[in-house]
């Protein structure tokens, strides 16, 4: 009963509040315009870029933190580096806002210290392109909680991998890519779609960080509703609950692909 | 000749010594159980029989080829694990195929191979069940069938019961027998049960601290325990510590009672020995007046029913003895009765312990 008052509160109130909201009118009455123009620059962008920041970090973050899961928890490693992992994946993953981007400026920043260390041994990054107040570095930045998370999701699936198994595939004339093209693979694909959509929602709702590193630059729909809510610049909260509306259908739409795409990869496990 | 050899086999974890030096020489299509408790090296043997761990020292032969360095998915041997060793992503079909699949065989082979095995194994109707789907019985049968597919040369099997209830333990390894002699596979087996060792092996290797303490058949495990381990290991044995008195007419004493025992023969006088006497061995009836020879008397402290035996624990003179009565006859002998125990002359097995150390512990004969 707490628990379901505490979901009303705060969960169902304030989405259907934002439901309702984004089809008020600034004055009054009902209107679609508010949807219509998520369709409109600058809305349709801040979209696209939040979906690319997003699925780009959700892949990388994703690909790059089963990696580093498996080595950190295969067999062989020494328990002390699980350890590491574990605690550090902890906290990282926990790290965002205005302390990450802070450490973002002060390290990969124009002054930060790894740039001019680069810089001071003959490689610019800036002169290939690299800017840390832009889309790539709003992605930088985001890897570095969405690489932890990755792994800390991730971990009890490669826990649950069986030793046997990897014996009995070898035992039966099979390859270590055999194993894990038949066996591994297969067997992770339900955790990791659903670790990868969970990447997905992190980074998309992501806002702190992003604002924090770039001061609104980079269009994405967080800074974008900040923006409208905050009133300093333009006074449309409805206009607001639209765009949250807008993040709503996006998730939804990632969840319609990713329910399927689960319930195949998981249909020995029913 | 030998089809499976392992040859002076060592293999040392740290400070531990998991092997230390085993031999074993296995003829083609024989059954060996390696048979030990835990912590014996009998695991350790098989994995490296397998190619999952390497030798500190000596070799594995099979068919005249040396395998010891030879990686696991060429070695062209199938393994049933304890349990959970199925693909879970994968039928019971898909399971048995998969090891053919890698191998490459076309579809048409794999499926009828496929079809064979579940049917040898009784699976048909769950082919295309998810191992969640099966029971644990059902899942070793299709471990079974799966190791089988590949037609392997030696056919190794990791305790595969030890998961399951007594009842289909029992029907799970007559099958495991029963196909092994269709196929005439040669087979390794590790067990820490004596009782499915004994009832399934054309040979049995007891091991204990990585060495092979006897191996031998069935019956001469059980009829000629070599050493005092095998004596407890394997059955229930009733362990007397002695003296020889009497080398010539196998007289010996323990705890102040002289026994005559045909296995004393030819014994030196003084040698310390451990007399073996099987609970069946021992003839139990109700004490009457004046000792009988070659025996003890004693009291009924308690009765165990066993189904068509019963088992009574039988104190007196300094010595606990355990004796199997069919149920019928203990009947007559109620805890707290006065009972005479005859030693049985011929029956008894003598092991040499040695004269200056303290030998084994005289445990209670219902702790082995």
């Amino acid at each position: 009963m707490p628990f379901f008052a505490y979901t009303v509160a705060f969960l169902f109130l304030p989405a259907g509040a934002i439901l309702v909201g984004a089809f008020e009118g600034k004055t009054s009455g009902w209107t679609l315009s508010n949807v219509r123009l998520l369709f409109h620059h600058p809305y349709i962008d801040a979209y696209k870029t939040s979906i690319e920041i997003s699925l780009v970090t959700a892949l990388v973050g994703g690909v790059a933190g089963l990696f580093i899961a498996y080595a950190a928890l295969r067999d062989g490693t020494p328990g002390w580096v699980r350890s590491v992992f574990t605690t550090f994946s902890g906290v990282a993953a926990n790290f965002g806002g205005i302390p990450l981007a802070f450490a973002f400026i002060a390290t990969a920043g124009p002054l930060g210290i790894v740039t001019v260390f680069l810089r001071n041994h003959g490689f610019d990054p800036s002169a290939h392109g690299f800017n840390l107040f832009s889309k790539t570095g709003v992605e930088l930045a985001y890897l570095y909680f969405q690489l932890p998370l990755m792994i800390l999701v991730i971990s009890p699936a490669i826990d649950g991998l069986r030793r046997e198994w990897r014996e009995a595939a070898a035992n039966l004339g099979a390859k270590q890519w055999q194993f894990w093209w038949h066996v591994g693979l297969p067997v992770l694909m339900p955790s990791i779609l659903g670790a990868t959509i969970l990447l997905f929602g992190n980074a998309f709702a992501a806002y702190a960080t992003a604002y924090s590193l770039t001061s609104g630059t980079v269009n994405i729909v967080p800074i974008l509703i900040g923006a409208y809510y905050s009133g300093n610049v333009l006074d449309n909260p409805h206009l607001a609950q639209a765009m949250a509306f807008g993040m709503f259908v996006v998730l939804a739409v990632m969840m319609v692909l990713y329910v399927p795409l689960q319930r195949r990869a998981a249909r020995w496990a029913k | 000749m030998a089809y499976l050899e392992l040859q002076e086999l060592h293999r040392d974890f740290g400070t531990v010594k998991a092997l230390n030096g085993i031999d074993i020489a296995l003829g083609e299509g024989e059954f060996l159980s390696l048979l030990g408790p835990s912590g014996c090296g009998k695991t350790t043997a098989l994995r490296l029989v397998a190619g999952f761990d390497r030798p500190d020292q000596g070799r594995i032969v099979v068919d005249g080829k040396d395998v010891t360095r030879v990686s696991p998915n060429r070695r062209d041997m199938g393994m049933v694990f304890q349990a959970y060793s199925l693909f879970p992503n994968m039928t019971a079909r898909q399971n048995v195929e998969f090891g053919l699949k890698i191998r490459g065989r076309d579809k048409a082979e794999r499926r009828k191979r496929v079809d064979d095995l579940l049917e040898l194994v009784g699976l048909t109707h769950a082919a295309d069940r998810y191992p969640h789907q099966l029971s644990g019985g059902m899942q070793q049968r299709v471990a079974l069938a799966r190791a089988l597919a590949i037609e392997p040369r030696v056919l190794l099997l990791d305790e595969p019961l030890s998961a399951l209830d007594a009842k289909v333990r029992v029907q799970l390894r007559e099958e495991i027998r029963r196909i092994q002699l269709e196929l005439g596979i040669t087979t390794l087996y590790v067990t820490h049960d004596q009782e499915e060792a004994l009832a399934i092996s054309d040979h049995v290797a007891v091991m204990y601290g990585g060495v092979i303490e006897q191996m031998g058949t069935p019956a001469e495990m059980y009829t000629a325990p070599a050493t005092p381990f095998v004596a407890e290991f394997i059955g229930t044995m009733n362990r007397l510590e002695a003296i020889v008195l009497d080398g010539v007419e196998g007289d010996v004493e323990h705890s102040g009672l002289r026994l005559r025992v045909d296995a004393a023969r030819g014994r030196r006088n003084g040698e310390r020995v451990l007399v073996l006497i099987r609970p069946e061995s021992l003839e139990l009836e109700a004490a009457t007046n004046g000792a009988a020879p070659n025996s003890f008397t004693g009291e009924v402290l308690t009765q165990t029913f066993l189904g068509p035996v019963t088992r009574l624990k039988v104190s007196g003179s300094g010595t606990n003895l355990i004796a199997d009565l069919s149920t019928a006859r203990a009947a007559a002998l109620p805890v707290g009765a006065r009972v005479v125990a005859k030693i049985p002359s011929e029956g008894a097995k003598l092991i040499s312990l040695p004269d200056d150390g303290p030998g084994l512990p005289v445990l209670d004969p219902d702790d082995q």
